[in-house]
């Protein structure tokens, strides 16, 4: 039982930063029809945003304020991998809308881009980020039960950001503008909704989340170049799963890939675990092919 | 579509045949170990032209051909191996503790069954995932995704058995094919033209099939998918031959070159030469027959330059060039020649409407005078 336990909530603990990592990624699909495989590289840019953080932390400041580096690394993961995200979209990705296949490969080369600019400022190797002394231990329920701190933080991290989306997409004016032009680009763009503005700055949006992802990583492992890479593909069976421009789609999403993982892996093998959860995943699309939370439209061609 | 000019479709093929004529006379002026390289592209050139019937043709974007890719090298190269240790148990499976030689690999002591399984597991592999995906209108990006899910599992499959399949280190240390040691320049010779007769005759079939109806039916289907079902055509089961057909090709092509390059490794499976493999068939231009096998060349041989002197650089490289082609030169380096005459157009249809313009205004104001 306790065993279980201690499984479900590894699963949960994984399911939370792929929520991270999904969130911008459903809306921007959603919202302009684009792929974005460079998003796991924003993951990479805040988890290298927090090392910066720790590291400056670490040089410049009195040992007794190093504990609220995460605080600032967390503000600055989100604002760096935003900003970043904000530029590739008005550069780039702007010229992209609508044209799916095309936008993936434009973001793979962008993403072997920033992959090679991170090698050549940080190197290759993995650099560790110390957590604050806070996330040290871990919550002892009973016996073999106990849950690290650091995981439960990162759950609560994305539980925020969850509130946070929910919030800005169904009671601001932003998020009405978002899901009016999710549902018809045209008829919202007629009614004077400036799209291109919401674009961007859900885009922005989309790409800080990811970053916060990243921050929250360094705290579980090291990170190196293509952190990104690792994570890309959960991210995007998530977001098929759950369905492109749904929130509770990505939720659900996240939830059956990092449980169903987590899992089959305790259950078989690291290897067996993810052909196991792609099978599932194949068997699911067979009845809803657009994934589960679909945003239905009534129009043939996509 | 738009039916094209005869001019384009003789300038493709007279670029095919020079580099046909090039990679044939190769092996005569050039060292041995350029030769084996070359070899290499060409196999690499054969999955690009595979890819680029179901790309280029048909429109669906598959970022999982290293599967198989890789499906077919390890048949081939689980002949190798167990023809390097006499039919006994190759040295790796000695190192993991295996005792006997598992009951799959047994009858790849034959060359014949492994060429054989070389084909027909990726094809089998690809009718059915094929059958799963298209049957049910998972289509676009949702099958780009999927395949390339394929493509990580693949790998991680292949590294953590690694009792059956060498794991990270993959397959190795061959020693003869068919007989004859596969280091010697006349084997090697034999393989390289072995490999130029494979893409010859794929690109025939290529060539054949895009030529006929089925052409013109995938071509619908990349057009305008819901259009081509209405007028009768079983889309999905169109999708799923071109599939197949795709895997078949980048299977022969793993095979070709398990023996010339003498090692296959889940590095060679992945999602990153799976994309790599689009960025051939994108950068030499999609849609043609020339585009793939120019691109999958050029792009190759270009990295081998690239990461004997500049190693650092080749990574900025291949992503501005896949930026800039995919942006701004959809139809790959095949559709350059076109770009200074598109550019003349443009100034020329400006250069004549003015004038006309002006005379136009000019003679109606003499006509209104002349009122």
């Amino acid at each position: 039982m306790e065993l279980f336990l201690m499984q479900l909530f590894n699963g949960i603990s994984v399911s939370s930063i792929l929520l991270l990592a999904a969130l911008g990624l459903a809306i921007t699909f959603g919202l302009m029809g684009v792929i974005n495989m460079a998003h796991g590289e924003f993951i990479m840019i805040g988890a290298y945003t927090a090392y910066v953080v720790q590291n400056f932390f670490k040089k410049y400041l009195p040992a007794s304020v190093f504990d609220s580096y995460c605080i600032v690394a967390i503000l600055l993961s989100f604002l760096v991998a935003g900003f970043c995200g904000l530029i590739l979209e008005k550069l780039i990705i702007r010229k992209l809308y609508g044209r799916a296949a095309d936008s993936l490969l434009v973001t793979w080369g962008i993403s072997l881009i920033l992959q090679q600019g991170a090698r050549s400022i940080f190197g290759s190797p993995n650099v560790g980020v110390e957590a604050p002394s806070f996330l040290e231990n871990s919550l002892k329920i009973s016996g073999m039960l106990a849950l690290p701190y650091k995981r439960l933080f990162i759950l609560l991290i994305a539980v925020i950001c969850l509130l946070g989306v929910y919030a800005l997409m169904f009671k601001t004016r932003q998020g009405r503008n978002i899901r009016a032009v999710m549902q018809n680009r045209n008829m919202a763009a007629s009614l004077g909704v400036n799209t291109s503005r919401v674009d961007a700055s859900t885009f922005a949006i989309g790409s800080g989340l990811a970053g916060l992802a990243g921050c929250a990583l360094t705290w579980i492992g090291a990170i190196g170049p293509t952190l990104g890479t690792n994570y890309i593909v959960d991210t995007f069976m998530t977001v098929v799963v759950g369905g492109a421009g749904s929130i509770i789609g990505s939720v659900f999403g996240a939830g059956f890939i990092g449980v169903g993982e987590t899992a089959f892996e305790f259950m078989t093998t690291a290897s067996m675990g993810k052909v196991l959860i792609f099978v599932c995943v194949i068997i699911l699309l067979q009845f809803r092919p657009k994934g589960i939370f679909a945003v239905h439209t009534r129009s043939l061609e996509d | 579509m738009k039916p094209r000019p005869a001019m384009k479709i003789k300038g493709t093929t007279i670029l095919v045949l020079l580099i046909f004529l090039f990679l044939g006379t190769l092996p005569f002026y050039m060292p041995m170990f350029r030769v084996s390289l070359f070899g290499k592209y060409m196999c690499f050139a054969i999955v690009a032209l595979g890819l680029d019937m179901i790309w280029g043709y048909t429109g669906i974007l598959s970022l999982g051909h290293g599967v198989y890719f890789g499906l077919g090298a390890y048949c081939m190269a689980m002949y190798l191996k167990l023809e390097a240790s006499g039919g006994a148990l190759p040295d790796f499976m000695q190192w993991t503790g295996m005792s006997a030689l598992p009951t799959f690999w047994k009858p790849f002591v034959n060359p014949v069954f492994a060429i054989a399984m070389a084909i027909l597991v990726p094809m089998a592999l690809a009718i059915l995932i094929g059958y799963l995906t298209f049957l049910n209108k998972i289509r676009g990006v949702y099958f780009s995704i999927l395949s390339q899910a394929m493509a990580m599992i693949m790998s991680t499959l292949l590294i953590g058995s690694q009792a059956y399949t060498g794991g990270s280190n993959g397959l190795t240390d061959f020693k003869t094919i068919f007989g004859k040691s596969i280091n010697s320049p006349i084997t090697k010779i034999q393989m390289f033209y072995a490999t130029l007769i494979a893409l010859v005759l794929i690109y025939g079939v290529c060539r054949f099939l895009t030529g006929r109806r089925v052409g013109r039916v995938l071509i619908a289907i990349r057009d305008g998918e819901n259009r081509a079902g209405f007028a009768g055509y079983n889309t999905a089961s169109y999708k799923v031959f071109v599939y197949a057909l795709s895997a078949v090709i980048a299977g022969i092509a793993g095979a070709l070159y398990v023996g010339q390059v003498g090692i296959i490794s889940p590095n060679e499976v992945g999602i990153t030469p799976s994309v790599e493999m689009i960025i051939w068939v994108a950068i030499g231009g999609k849609g043609t027959l020339a585009g793939p096998i120019l691109g999958a060349l050029a792009v190759n041989g270009f990295k081998t330059i690239a990461s004997e002197n500049f190693p650092e650089l080749w990574s900025y490289f291949i992503g501005v060039l896949f930026v800039v082609v995919i942006l701004w030169l959809p139809g790959g380096f095949v559709s350059l020649k076109e770009v200074p005459g598109r550019i003349r157009h443009v100034i020329e249809v400006r250069k004549n409407e003015k004038p006309r313009e002006t005379e136009n205004f000019v003679s109606e104001e003499k006509q209104s005078r002349a009122h």
